[in-house]
């Protein structure tokens, strides 16, 4: 088991033909990724690497049996691109692109909503299920299979915990970038429930910034609903207000959003906060000790 | 993208917003010609993009247009909280009978725009929430319905009966100014009740930087006051100045906030946020490092990769070739994809990287504080 993917997903990449797309396509069959199909339109009847392409998501359907989507399509078209893949109805999709215009995102939020679909993302580094299967542009060599879920808003702050965990020889059952934007398909509070069901997971690290609540909301229901044990790291605490730091959605608004408040309701919530990112293997062990 | 007062008030007129008679003028003189038309009496207000300019002496009342030019001469080349004011909005005085706060901003919660009111403006909004929370309404607009007035009568069920009707005309305006200029956030603080009805007697509006494109962001630019911010943003670097003395590069946001903090934890002060992002080239890697020297703040210079897409040999050519003759001690810890040919990179410089960033922000402090 595993949450969301596992080796059995079989995946389309729409923007595949594009020089990121092809590039983690490449990677996704080398970590031993089912991906059966690929789209960008105008380039139906190519194959990259073994992977056939279509025009559309509807004409990849009718050949293959497809369970997920990850997107490397610009920002521009980014939400046309899911909205086509939640109409034909694949029912997860990944969206790793970056810049989508909040606006555009808003409503395309709340149409994949009404078809039901689950997104990770976008802005985010993908989910990968270690052993089984890699949905993103994470570095496969990072992690490796055991019992601890990650969900983080940040791509290179997860490898670096994850490759600690990874050290001290504490594997991950899944981890989830959710991505760095203010809009983003799924939170910490609607992954944290699947890890909770999840036999394999253990117990959960997450791995926050600063800017919006989810932090805050996700301690509330950590300490209300889950059995399991959870660890955070926070990132920014010397970040300054009003600035943003990388993230779209790294950004203190006011007094909301800071670290310091993330960790302290995290911490009242009986959620130990690591202050560094190798204290996080630390608290892991101990917890599961 | 921030936008000046004076911007957003443009842009509030346009949408037929109210806003008090005013002009925008950049040396005394014009301060006090400016004041003449306007009828004497009138409010200078510097043209800077941070948030409490009145508590800061930014917003000042003059009487006459002598005493406007007096206080243009004041204002005009100070600095407000660190800020150069380089120009001033100069409107007419107006008695204000009641203060109203209104803005819609972006609820992450639930992925939804949402109004906020209250009936006590002219203070921070957080404030009033935090002390007296039943004074502001939150109304959230469904963006796949569109503004119904079913919506404002609940935002404004606290404001007085009179003011109601003009009220939900301007929040319509506001949404409309919120959804045409992509907002992430819009705001009217205060929202004043005058003799001649409510008037706008702020603007703040912040533009999501990643908007699509249209006529009507022509012209608008980020309010930011930093050079070296708008340069970096140029060459596709995400950057921010800080006021300290360790210099920071890396990539991903999420890993430089986390090196921030370790510098913080182990005693220094970053001296910037820098993010090469994924896939940096040597080139890119060039770039930051003169950006983080060209600060002038920064006494060394902590570089943390952890290579995923980014390969540590680009990294560290980049390195090698912008820190030659920088004179500043560099820190650097690389590890991921192609790590060994990095090291031997840096190795064959002179630079011995550390093993992990712990270490690195540790011996980046103690370097910037003259030790080894």
């Amino acid at each position: 088991m595993a949450i969301l993917i596992d080796e059995g997903t079989r995946v389309l990449v729409q923007g595949i033909t594009g020089s990121e797309g092809a590039f983690h396509t490449r990677h996704m069959l080398a970590y031993g990724t089912r991906v059966v199909a690929g789209v960008t339109p105008g380039k139906g009847g190519q194959s990259l690497d073994g992977v056939p392409v279509y025009d559309s998501v509807r004409d990849a359907l009718a050949e293959h049996e497809i369970d997920a989507s990850i997107l490397f399509v610009p920002a521009p078209f980014a939400c046309d691109a899911m909205l086509e893949a939640a109409e034909a109805g694949i029912p997860l999709l990944v969206c790793i692109t970056e810049g989508i215009p909040l606006h555009d995102m808003l409503r395309c939020y709340h149409l994949l909503k009404g078809y039901g679909v689950r997104l990770i993302g976008p802005n985010c580094p993908g989910l990968i299920s270690p052993g089984k299967a890699k949905l993103g542009i994470m570095p496969g060599e990072v992690f490796k299979a055991g019992p601890v879920g990650i969900i983080s808003r940040s791509g290179t702050l997860t490898y670096e915990i994850a490759s600690h965990l990874t050290k001290a020889g504490i594997g991950q059952s899944t981890v989830v970038g959710i991505g760095g934007d203010p809009i983003i398909g799924s939170s910490f509070t609607e992954l944290l429930p699947l890890y909770e069901e999840d036999p394999e997971t253990e117990l959960v690290v997450l791995v926050g910034e600063i800017g919006g609540a989810a932090e805050e909301e996700a301690a509330d229901w950590v300490a209300e609903h889950m059995e399991k044990p959870v660890v955070a790291y926070i990132a920014g605490f010397s970040a300054p207000p009003g600035k943003r730091m990388g993230h779209a959605g790294a950004i203190i608004s006011g007094s909301e959003g800071t670290a310091e408040a993330k960790a302290n309701r995290l911490e009242a919530r009986g959620i130990p906060v690591a202050r560094t990112p190798a204290q996080v293997a630390q608290l892991v062990k101990e917890q599961l000790a | 993208m921030r936008l000046l007062e004076w911007q957003g008030r443009e842009i509030f007129e346009r949408e037929g917003i109210p806003v008090p008679a005013g002009e925008l003028v950049r040396s005394p003189g014009e301060a006090r010609a400016a004041a003449q038309r306007l009828g004497g009496a009138v409010v200078l207000k510097a043209q800077v993009p941070v948030g409490g300019r009145g508590k800061a002496g930014g917003i000042r009342r003059a009487g006459s247009p002598s005493q406007a030019e007096e206080i243009a001469r004041q204002l005009l080349g100070a600095r407000l909280k660190g800020v150069p004011v380089e120009a001033l909005l100069v409107v007419r005085a107006v008695e204000v009978r009641s203060e109203h706060y209104l803005g819609i901003t972006v609820d992450r919660g639930c992925r939804m725009p949402v109004f906020i009111y209250s009936h006590s403006g002219g203070v921070e909004v957080e404030e009033v929430a935090r002390t007296r929370p039943e004074a502001v309404v939150k109304v959230p607009v469904p963006p796949l319905e569109g503004l119904f007035a079913f919506r404002l009568r609940r935002l404004f069920s606290p404001a007085p009966a009179p003011l109601r009707r003009e009220l939900f005309r301007i929040a319509r305006q506001l949404f409309s100014v919120f959804e045409k200029y992509e907002c992430s956030l819009v705001e009217i603080n205060p929202l004043a009740g005058t003799e001649d009805g409510l008037v706008a007697l702020d603007a703040k509006v912040i533009i999501d930087d990643d908007h699509r494109p249209g006529d009507q962001f022509a012209g608008l630019s980020e309010a930011s006051q930093d050079h070296l911010e708008a340069e970096a943003r140029e060459a596709g670097l995400s950057f921010v100045r800080l006021d300290g003395e360790v210099g920071i590069i890396g990539n991903g946001a999420g890993l430089v906030m986390a090196t921030l903090d370790l510098v913080a934890q182990a005693g220094g002060r970053p001296a910037n946020f820098l993010d090469i992002g994924g896939g940096a080239r040597a080139e890119r890697v060039r770039k930051a490092v003169e950006l983080v020297a060209r600060t002038g703040a920064a006494k060394v210079l902590f570089v943390n990769v952890f290579g995923g897409i980014t390969r540590c040999d680009e990294v560290a050519q980049g390195i090698v070739e912008a820190t030659a003759g920088l004179g500043l001690p560099v820190v650097v810890r690389l590890t991921g994809t192609n790590q060994r040919q990095g090291r031997r990179i840096l190795a064959q410089a002179g630079l011995v990287p550390v093993d992990t960033m712990e270490e690195g922000a540790a011996q980046a402090v103690a370097l910037a504080k003259g030790g080894t």
